[in-house]
Formats: structure tokens, C-alpha cells, sequence
């Protein structure tokens, strides 16, 4: 079940990818046809710093492009390159390999081996193969395109780490060469398009007719990933708010990649299945009503111990209580129960979320937010109507215009309709109510407005001005309560909004069984995506309690006991020195700190063979603190070694 | 700064004397209860401050720069630990920028250099409360900001302040500044004392002496205290301070080397035998903390399968428990085993390794991405096929290159290659850019296990301590001792030459004409055809080396350093 889920991430991954790469498609074939002499079309794709999705993203686009316009696709990336030769080696195989499927296998492997790489067999094989397929296929070409012959898609992932001079002589070769050989370049852009201009020459670039296409931003595409993933009840699986918060703040702050985004829901769901037992139960519903019936005794208590279950538990009446706590049977009905109306919290919690989003994504300042995975948070993190922005938002709302308030309204109707489940029917048809009411009042209205807005037409001041009489217009139409209909009307859909929202956006946390499906432990997460070795390292060496709990070890901050491991003394030693140390005196204070440590068997052995001993635990900690990378030998004068930690030189 | 300042009072008269005489001097006044380490410390001291006693007033400057940021820095220190009691969590300052860092981290040291003296003196000297009221005033946590509130303090309490106080300020602030080496020992033997105090009254009476040194060289700094207020208004930027205390390129140790112990040879074989007889201390601990990792076994096992993999970080070598986890969990599958620590170790080795002995392969390969791209076919064409990569130090010297990083992190993309690596280095994660991290799919697992590196350092050859010494001598005996006792004469000749011009800077070596005459004098050789044939052995055991001269003549020498040299000359003299 969890590959299942896996499956369905990256597939509406890919899903997406390629509904954002059609559009590019489409205008490609449409300027393809306008080739010029001598000018290579070229389109530069944007991309964005996620250098990690590239490679997503070139793959949809590469299938589009082959089912669609060319057979003849080349992926090219850097690293392959390195002078103009392999660059044309690479595309001629792959061009090859393109083929490979018109010609036999070992004709393809002869030519290879034979043919010298250059510009001009490789036109001339264009020719061939496309004289052959002429008259191999002569149907399927007449249907298949306007052009005579189709061209080469020639794609250069990553254009910025390319040498400037392979780009140039292919270039300037392939366009001496481009009307017996139909080459189409497209580049992949992290950074911004000025840097073709300053990658290549104006003679260079010349040669190219180039158009730029923007691809999505990266943020809509995190966007679009928790919309399809976290805000429906096709997956039953949910994040905490600490979590989501992690996942997004890493997202936003580190690579702005979508796949490390993936990875950690997979990490999430993994471990949400690894260490929770009861997340047999996070599946679909008809399928964890079933699984229900085969509990053992075991899930069972522990669907007891849940403390949501047991909150539940104890809100029950006595007789309840205690059947819900003996009776297996009676336990099970219940659970089941009370997965079904979590199944419908959930399918309320987010038509409702999503109406919210529409009345507050519009709002100047956006009080809560602008997406609506930043709403998602705050819901899921408390109540949302004891927040200060939530009371600000609606205070917000009480000021919307009317046309404003009919749009958010539709949509917010069609966001209801959306759901093939009749949850909230009733609320969609207030919606509808309200909406026609908004209507009826136009026709009313208008004939206010035109009295209503000569007076105001007369008094054109400046700004504040206006305001200060709006002000006053607004308190004597408090004062004397004579509200518009249309106010009247405005707060009582606001209160609605309202009462929604206190209604259906409850967090998670009151749900009983909610444990099931959420995953909280943040900090695993934090710590398997985000670890910090040097930090793990700095807390070994400085306070060797935190990982062994012997009460020996145990002292006050900023120095360590001496019986502490060897390289932890060593370490502290060394942090005291500047950036050269001698170890004739490192081992020496290292000598006295160890003594000091074993005076007790001192007797034991001789004087000797115990300095041995410590001048060899001394060698082992210098040279583990050595392959840690806190010293190293120096030459800069004898029997001394170099920090490497802040200062070193 | 006390003893600088002393030595600075003497400069004037002292310059015209030598080293020796300031020296004697000196050691005079500090009596013989000095400790024996603080002898060379001294020693440095002085001749520097004759070679540039026009500098002096500069550097006064800059001492009590020092000095006043130390006091600062003490007050800091009191936030700090407060901080670093969180360490754990908000580490993010663990190794940062490091300017703001250094000071931070000497207050830290210096807390402790202060804070042992403390307890001796109010044990030792009853006499002055002050110092017991006055530090946690200084302490009461002054912040960056109110650096000049703090000036005002520290300026007003250092008048105030009794001498005793002003001298325990300024004293472990100048080893720690200036003289590394010897503040770690010092402090050391601080502490030590402060900790056996209760118990070893001997050495209680060690520290009241140590006491009574540093008053009487204290007595001058008084009398620069005025010129010092002056300079401190100057500079009041923190970090100019840092700057400036830190590109002094100087860096001030102690001269004594290895060789002067007698003890510092020693080999793998004898250092290992020695660490046998120290019995581990906390295995209980550590013996919890294996298990606490052997429970994660499954789970890696898991993630492995579901195309994660896994690195180790944390303290201690990781190899026991990656052996532990092949041995349990890996018997029936495939698994490759790579020791990254191992010198001779590359990724066209693994690689080999794969081919031959996973796919059965014998062809070569041009190149290695050759090489790569077959693996990859081989296991994308066949999805039975499942490997599991150990890589012991990941970030060995071999392994850490850019090419072998993207070559394995593209290996362990494919979805049946399962690696699971250790990594050791303090910035071992500074290897891998966005690209290679999202190939590599790394799930982050410390595994802090405090056990010693010891096959992971054995291979380290480059550790100065042992090897560099005893491997040549015990050759060096081993390969004489076949020798004819005329070869032997003619070698040891070479070594006595040698020694005698250690002190040459200028010295090439010994040209073979000089050689040949002295060889003759000493009725070794009878002709410079035997002589050239004894030569030939030698270079045939690397024992010397020669080099064309400016004027074309061969020099010879041996490529040996002399402290190795002369203990051979010794252990010859013993036998014969």
C-alpha cells in the first residue's frame, strides 16, 4: 500500500509536469515552421534554481516532444561534453539510438564504430534516414507533418555549465549546415536569459532566433502538489502541522525543490506506517471499515490507549464507557464510526478550507496568508477564529464591495458543488440563497446608487478627505441604523462564513482516532532530511553525556571531567590553542589531564609503561581528531599541526 | 602580560646582553617554583620582544584590547552557556562565522583558566573577598551593545578592583592570547591542582607559590595601566579587535619537538599493543548505545528497499556497526563491502569490483563512465538484480573527489543498488551540491558511537607521530646489519658528515669527491670503483639520495631526518 501511495505521488507529479510542458509544445511546432535561413531556432527554457526537478521536466518534455512532433529527440547534458568532439559524438549516437528502431541494430553499431564524427555525415546520415523512411513509409510521413522532413530536437539540459567554446563552434557549424539538416536547439536556463548573451557572442547569437519560455514557478508547483495530495480525502494519509511546516520551510529555504519536497512526504508516510501500529486504519475507507473487523486484541488496546480515543472515552456516558473499554465487539462498531465521521470531518474540513481561502486570498495584506497551504497550517496548528488574524481577516471581509463578494461567493459555490458527496449540501444552498439576494438587491441598488453617488460625485477631494467622509457616512449610518440592505446582507454572509468556519475547521487534534491518520513527529523528519553532522559531532566531543549517560559525566557547560573519553580531552584541549599547535605540549597537557584522571591504580603499574600507555591514547585521539578534520600536520615547523576549525590558517 | 610587561621594563638594559643572560635573569626572579613547562614559554617571550622592543608599545595596545574584551567576553560567557546548554538544538552557532566565534570560544576557556585560579586563591589567600564579589559584577552578562557602558566598568573596577583580581585578569588572558600552547598546559595544571586540592595538600602548597610568582612580576603592569586607558578608547569595534589580534600571522608556540622526548617513536605494532592494556571506560553506556542503533536495523533495511539511502554521522567509528548490520541483516543478499579508508582504495576499483564479481563480467573498459553506464544498463535491464553498497568513510581522501562522489551518488540512484555509507569528516556534507544529494537520496542517521577509529587511522600514514620515526630506524638497523662492516664504516661516515652539518642551511649533501677522500683516509676503500659499487647498494635501499650540484658535482645525502640518524648512531655505538 505505501509503493501504491508513492506511485500516486510522482504520478501527479509527472502528471502535472507535463500539463505545464504542453503549452511549450504547442507554441514550439508553432514557430518551428517559421525557420529561417540560416538561423537556428532555439527556444530557452527557464527553469528556475530547482536543478534537481530539471531532469523531471526535460523527461515529460522529451516524450511530448517525440510523440508529438519529432522522433528525433537529443538530450545532452554537460558534463558529457567537454570539447566540441564528444559533443558531436554524443549527438550522434544518441541520434542513433533515436532510430533505432527503423533500422537493424548492427548496421547502426557499424556506422558508429566507422564514421568519423563530424557535421557532415552526420547530414548526410539525415538525409539517409530520412530518404529511407521517405520511401519505407511513404504514408505515414505524408500524414504525420507539414514539414518535408522532421526536424532534430537537439535539448541542452543545462545550458550555464557548458564551455563557451563548444556551444560556439556548434553553433556557427550547425548553421552553415542547417538546410540539409533541420536542427531545433532548446536550452535549459537555470538563472536568467541574459546568460546566453553573455555566453555567447554576438555573432554567435546571431545565428540563433531565439524565443524564451517561462516555465512554472516552483512555488506554484508546491502549490499544486499539496492541493492534489494533502487537501483531498483521496489519500487518507495527513500531516501535522509541524510537519507540513518543516517540509515547506525546507522547501522554501534550502532548494526550492519539488522532488526533496516528494522525498519527505515519502519519508513521512514511511514512517507514519514504521512506527504508528494503528496506521492500518490509513486507507481508504471501505477498506479500514473491513480491516476493522480483523483487529486482533492487541490493536485494539492500543485504539485505547490512543489519548484522543480515550478523551472520547471519557465524554461518554458510564455504561459506554465501560463497554467501549470490555466489549471488543462494541469497540469495533464504534472505531468504525468514528472513522466515518473523520472521513467526513475531513471531506467538510477542506470544502471549507477552501471557501475560506477564496474570501481571505483576496484581502489586502493577506492576514492569512496568501496560498492556502499557509491557511492549511494555521488551521491545523489551533483554533483559527482565536487567532488575530482571523478576527482582522473578517473584519476585512466586512468591507468587501458587492461585486467583489458575488465573485468569492460563486466560487466558493462551485468549490461546494465540486464534491461528488453531498456533505454540505445544505451550506451550498445557502450559499445559492445568499447569492441570489445579492442579485435581487442590484436591481434595487442601482436606483440608490444614482441617488447615492451624485452626492458623492460632487465632493471630489483629495483622498483624505474622502475617507473622513466615508468615515462619517459610516457612523451616522451606524448611528441610525440604517444600514443598506446590501450591509445587511454582507454580514450576514461574513457571520456565515463565520459560523462555518467554527464549525467544520476544528483541528485535528479534537477528532478522536485522528492519531491514525496524521503523522506528528516532526523532529524525525528534521532529523533524517536536515541532519547536522557537525552539530552531532560539537555535542560529542564537547559534552559526552548527552550521548553517555554516566553520571561521571555529567558537569556544568563549557568543560568537560577528566575522566572523560580521550578525544573528547584532546578536542578540548586543542579548542584553547591558536592556529598552530605543538604537540610536545598537547601531549604533555594531555598526560597531566589523563593522570590526574587514574590516580587510583597508579600502583598498579610501573611509571613507565603507564606513560606509554598515555602517549599512545594520546597518538590515537591526535590522529581521530586528525581524520575528523580538526588538525592537520603543517610544515611550518616541526612536530606541530594546524587547526582547521575557525581561524586555521 | 605580566611577564611581558616585565620583560619589556628590561628591555632597554637587556638589549645589549644576549639571550642567555635575559634568560638567567629572568629565571632568577621566577624562582625555581615555576613549573617546568613555562620555562620555554618564557624563552620565546623574551627574544621576541628584543627583536622588536619598538613594538612594544603597540602591542600594549593591543593587549589591553584584549584584555578589556576578555573581561567582556566573561560576561558573555554567562549567556553563552546558557545558550550552549541547548546545544543540542540551537547548535546552529556550533561552528559558525568565525569571527564572531574565536572570542566567544577563548571566553570559554578562559572561564575555565579563571574560574580554577579562583578557587585557589580563596583558599590559598584569604585575603581578598573581592574577587569573589568583583568577578560576578564583571559577569552580570554584559551584551555587545553596551560596549561602552562596559568600558566605563571595566575601567573603574580595574582601579578599584585589588591587585590580586587584576593580575588573575590579566594573566590567563595573556596565555590564552598570546601563547597557546602554553595556556592549554597551564590551564591544565590549574585545574588539576584546583582538583586535587581538597585531596593532595602538597600541592596546595604549589599554588600559593605559583601565586606569589605572578604578584611579583605583576608589579609593573600597574604602572602601565595609565597609557593602556588611553589606547582603549581608541578602538572600540569588537570586531576590529578580532581582526587585528588575528592577522598578527605570528603565531606563538613552544619550540620543543618529538624528538626531544624520548618516548615519541612509536610504531602501529607497539601503539597497538599499548591501547590493548587501557580497558575502554564507559562500555555500558556505550554498550546501550549499539544496542539503541542495532534496533534501527529493520527500519534501514526498509528504507533501503523503498530506494532511500542511508549515511551514518556522528562520533566514533561507525564500522563495528555497519559489520554488525551486514552480519544480521545482509547474509543472503549480495553486498559489497568497501573500506574508503583504505589508501589504495578508488571508484575504478569499485566499480571493478562490481562488474567481476556481481555480474560476472571479465571484458575492460575504456573508461570508467564506460564502465558506469554498462552497470547501469545491467541493472535497469535486470530488476532481480539487488546490491547492497557498505561504504566504510564515504568521505575518505580517495572517495571525496568531485568525479567519484557524482559516480557513486549515480550508482545508488538506481533503484536495486541499496548503498548505505559512513561519513567521519567535520565537513564531509560540503561534498555533495543539490544534484548529487537529490541522486543520492540521503536519509541522515546519527550514530554516535565513541568507539575508536582504529582501523580507520591505522592507514593514515601521514600522522607525524609515529611512523615518521620508527620505520626508518628499524630498517635502517635491519639493512646495516647485512652490510659488510667496511659499507657500514662507509655509511656511518656519511652520517657523521651529516650531523656535523645539520646546523649548514646551506648544506647540499657530501660530493662524491670529498667522500672518496675521506673513505680513503679511513682505509674503507681502496678505489672509487668500490666505492661507487657500495653506493649503488645503498641507493638501492633508498638509504641516500644524490643531487646534481650548481657546478655539476654529485652531492650525496640521506634522506632521513637526523634525530632518527643520530639514535642509529647511538644503538651502532652500544653494539660495537
Amino acid at each position: 500500500m505505501q509503493e501504491e501511495l508513492n506511485k500516486n505521488l510522482f504520478d501527479s507529479l509527472i502528471k502535472f509536469l507535463q500539463k505545464s510542458h504542453s503549452g511549450f509544445q504547442k507554441n514550439s511546432r508553432d514557430w518551428g515552421c517559421q525557420i529561417k535561413l540560416r538561423e537556428i531556432p532555439t527556444a530557452a527554457l527557464i527553469l528556475g534554481v530547482n536543478v534537481t526537478d530539471h531532469e523531471f521536466t526535460f523527461r515529460s518534455l522529451t516524450e511530448a516532444i517525440q510523440n508529438n512532433v519529432t522522433p528525433y529527440v537529443v538530450k545532452l547534458q554537460a558534463r558529457d561534453c567537454p570539447d566540441i568532439k564528444h559533443f558531436l559524438q554524443k549527438l550522434f549516437s544518441q541520434l542513433m539510438d533515436c532510430h533505432v528502431d527503423v533500422e537493424s541494430k548492427e548496421e547502426e553499431k557499424d556506422i558508429q564504430k566507422k564514421t568519423h564524427c563530424s557535421m557532415d555525415s552526420l547530414s548526410s546520415w539525415y538525409m539517409n534516414v530520412t530518404q529511407k523512411t521517405d520511401q519505407g513509409k511513404p504514408r505515414k510521413k505524408r500524414t504525420s507533418s507539414q514539414w518535408q522532413s522532421p526536424p532534430v530536437v537537439l535539448i541542452l539540459k543545462d545550458m550555464e555549465s557548458f564551455t563557451t567554446k563548444v556551444l560556439q563552434d556548434f553553433i556557427i557549424i550547425s548553421s552553415q549546415h542547417l538546410h540539409e539538416f533541420p536542427l531545433i536547439l532548446i536550452f535549459g536556463i537555470a538563472t536568467s536569459p541574459v546568460i546566453i548573451h553573455r555566453l555567447l557572442p554576438h555573432a554567435v547569437s546571431s545565428l540563433l532566433c531565439i524565443e524564451i519560455f517561462q516555465s512554472l514557478s516552483c512555488k506554484e508547483h508546491l502549490t499544486t502538489v499539496i492541493d492534489k495530495l494533502l487537501l483531498t480525502t483521496q489519500f487518507p494519509f495527513n500531516l501535522s502541522e509541524k510537519v507540513l511546516q518543516i517540509l515547506t520551510s525546507i522547501f522554501l529555504y534550502y532548494d526550492f525543490s519539488i522532488q526533496n519536497f516528494i522525498k519527505g512526504l515519502q519519508l513521512s508516510l514511511l514512517e507514519h506506517f514504521y512506527s504508528q501500529p494503528l496506521s492500518v486504519l490509513c486507507c481508504n475507507l471501505p477498506e479500514a471499515k473491513r480491516r476493522i473487523n480483523f483487529l486482533s486484541d492487541n490493536q485494539c488496546e492500543n485504539i485505547r490507549r490512543l489519548p484522543s480515543f480515550r478523551r472520547y472515552v471519557e465524554k461518554q456516558a458510564t455504561e459506554k464507557q465501560v463497554a467501549l473499554l470490555t466489549n471488543e465487539r462494541f469497540l469495533k462498531e464504534e472505531t468504525q464510526s468514528l472513522l466515518e465521521s473523520l472521513h467526513v470531518y475531513h471531506t467538510n474540513y477542506f470544502l471549507v478550507l477552501r471557501c475560506l481561502h477564496q474570501f481571505t486570498s483576496s484581502l489586502p495584506k493577506y492576514p492569512l496568508g496568501r496560498q492556502i497551504r499557509e491557511l492549511y497550517c494555521t488551521c491545523l496548528e489551533k483554533n483559527i477564529w482565536d487567532s488575530e488574524e482571523y478576527a482582522s481577516a473578517l473584519q476585512l471581509l466586512r468591507m468587501l464591495a458587492k461585486d467583489e463578494l458575488m465573485t468569492i461567493l460563486q466560487k466558493c459555490f462551485s468549490v461546494l458543488n465540486s464534491s461528488s458527496e453531498k456533505q454540505l449540501g445544505s451550506t451550498a444552498k445557502r450559499i445559492e440563497e445568499l447569492l441570489a439576494q445579492l442579485q435581487s438587491l442590484d436591481e434595487v441598488k442601482e436606483e440608490e446608487d444614482a441617488s447615492g453617488s451624485q452626492s458623492k460625485g460632487l465632493q471630489k477631494t483629495d483622498l483624505y478627505h474622502l475617507q473622513k467622509s466615508l468615515l462619517e457616512m459610516k457612523e451616522l449610518r451606524r448611528t441610525g441604523k440604517k444600514q443598506t440592505k446590501f450591509e445587511v446582507l454582507r454580514e450576514k454572509v461574513v457571520n456565515f462564513i463565520d459560523s462555518l468556519v467554527r464549525e467544520y475547521l476544528l483541528p485535528p487534534e479534537t477528532q478522536p482516532l485522528y492519531e491514525a491518520v496524521y503523522f506528528t513527529a516532526a523532529h524525525t523528519l528534521h532529523e533524517h532530511l536536515n541532519a547536522a553532522p557537525r552539530l552531532a559531532l560539537h555535542t560529542a566531543l564537547n559534552n559526552p553525556y548527552y550521548y553517555l549517560k554516566n553520571e561521571v559525566l555529567k558537569s556544568e557547560e563549557g568543560c568537560i571531567p577528566n575522566v572523560a573519553p580521550d578525544i573528547c580531552i584532546a578536542y578540548k584541549l586543542h579548542l584553547e590553542c591558536s592556529r598552530l599547535i605543538n604537540l610536545v605540549d598537547w601531549s604533555e597537557a594531555f598526560a597531566t589531564v589523563v593522570t590526574a584522571a587514574e590516580k587510583t591504580d597508579a600502583n598498579s603499574v610501573t611509571s613507565e609503561e603507564r606513560n606509554d600507555i598515555i602517549h599512545a591514547r594520546f597518538i590515537r585521539a591526535v590522529s581521530e581528531l586528525e581524520l575528523l578534520g580538526f588538525v592537520k600536520p603543517t610544515k611550518r615547523k616541526t612536530d606541530h599541526v594546524a587547526r582547521l576549525t575557525w581561524g586555521g590558517c | 602580560m605580566n611577564k611581558l610587561e616585565l620583560n619589556e621594563d628590561k628591555v632597554l638594559e637587556v638589549r645589549f646582553v644576549g639571550d642567555d643572560d635575559v634568560l638567567n635573569h629572568i629565571l632568577d626572579r621566577e624562582g625555581g617554583a615555576k613549573f617546568k613547562k613555562e620555562r620555554p614559554q618564557l624563552l620565546v617571550n623574551t627574544k621576541k620582544i628584543i627583536k622588536k622592543p619598538e613594538y612594544d608599545l603597540k602591542e600594549d595596545g593591543i593587549e589591553v584590547l584584549k584584555d578589556k574584551n576578555y573581561v567582556e567576553v566573561l560576561g558573555r560567557d554567562v549567556q553563552e552557556s546558557l545558550k550552549n546548554g541547548s546545544a543540542t538544538v540551537g547548535g546552529n552557532k556550533v561552528y559558525s562565522f568565525q569571527n564572531r566565534k574565536h572570542p566567544e570560544k577563548m571566553a570559554k576557556l578562559a572561564s575555565e583558566l579563571a574560574k580554577t585560579p579562583r578557587k585557589n586563591v580563596s583558599y590559598s589567600l584569604k585575603n581578598d573577598p573581592e574577587i569573589m564579589t568583583d568577578i560576578p559584577q564583571c559577569s552580570k552578562g554584559h551584551s555587545p551593545s553596551d560596549e561602552v557602558q562596559l568600558k566605563n566598568n571595566d575601567k573603574s573596577e580595574f582601579i578599584s578592583t585589588t591587585r590580586v583580581l587584576r593580575k588573575r585578569l590579566i594573566a590567563p588572558r595573556n596565555h590564552s592570547d598570546s601563547e597557546s600552547e602554553y595556556s592549554a598546559s597551564n590551564s591544565e595544571d590549574d585545574e588539576e591542582v584546583a582538583q586535587e586540592f581538597e585531596e593532595d595538600t602538597n600541592k596546595a602548597i604549589l599554588s600559593p607559590k605559583t601565586q606569589a610568582q605572578n604578584r611579583v612580576v605583576s608589579a609593573p603592569v600597574y604602572k602601565a595601566t595609565p597609557s593602556k586607558k588611553m589606547k582603549r578608547d581608541k578602538t572600540s569595534d569588537l570586531v576590529e579587535e578580532y581582526f587585528e589580534a588575528h592577522s598578527s600571522s605570528k603565531v606563538l608556540t613552544s619550540d620543543r619537538t618529538l624528538q626531544k622526548l624520548k618516548k615519541a617513536k612509536l610504531d602501529q605494532q607497539t601503539l597497538r599493543n599499548l591501547l590493548s592494556k587501557v580497558s575502554p571506560s564507559f562500555s555500558a553506556e556505550l554498550k546501550q548505545l549499539n544496542q539503541q542503533y542495532e534496533q534501527l536495523f529493520h527500519k534501514w533495511m526498509l528504507q533501503l528497499h523503498l530506494g532511500f539511502n542511508i549515511v551514518l554521522y556522528g562520533l566514533g567509528s561507525k564500522r563495528d556497526l555497519l559489520e554488525r548490520f551486514r552480519a544480521t541483516m545482509l547474509q543472503d543478499s549480495i553486498h559489497i563491502v568497501i573500506n574508503g579508508f583504505f589508501p589504495g582504495i578508488s571508484v575504478k576499483s569499485i566499480l571493478n569490483s562490481i562488474t567481476e564479481e556481481v555480474l560476472d563480467h571479465m571484458g575492460t573498459f575504456r573508461n570508467i563512465l564506460d564502465q558506469l553506464d554498462w552497470i547501469i544498463n545491467k541493472f535497469k535491464e535486470d530488476s532481480s538484480l539487488e546490491l547492497f553498497l557498505l561504504i566504510h568513510n564515504l568521505d575518505s581522501q580517495m572517495l571525496r573527489g568531485d568525479k567519484s562522489q557524482q559516480i557513486i551518488a549515480q550508482l545508488s540512484s538506481l533503484r536495486n543498488i541499496y548503498l548505505i555509507a559512513s561519513i567521519d569528516h567535520l565537513n564531509a556534507p560540503l561534498m555533495w551540491d543539490h544534484v548529487k544529494q537529490s541522486l543520492y537520496n540521503w536519509l541522515w542517521y546519527e550514530t554516535t558511537t565513541y568507539s575508536p577509529y582504529t582501523e580507520e587511522t591505522s592507514y593514515e600514514n601521514s600522522l607525524l607521530v609515529k611512523q615518521s620515526g620508527s620505520l626508518p630506524l628499524s630498517s635502517l638497523t635491519h639493512v646495516s646489519r647485512s652490510l659488510t662492516p667496511n659499507a657500514r664504516g662507509i655509511f656511518r661516515l656519511l652520517i657523521k658528515y651529516q650531523l656535523d652539518n645539520q646546523d649548514n642551511p646551506s648544506y647540499l649533501g657530501l660530493s662524491f669527491q670529498d667522500f672518496y677522500q675521506q673513505c680513503r683516509e679511513a682505509f674503507l676503500v681502496n678505489s672509487d670503483l668500490t666505492l661507487r659499487a657500495q653506493l649503488t647498494e645503498f641507493r638501492d635501499h633508498k638509504l641516500i639520495r644524490t643531487k646534481k650540484g650548481t657546478d655539476g658535482v654529485e652531492y650525496l645525502f640521506i634522506p632521513i631526518d637526523n634525530g632518527t640518524l643520530s639514535e642509529f648512531l647511538e644503538k651502532e655505538e652500544e653494539e660495537s
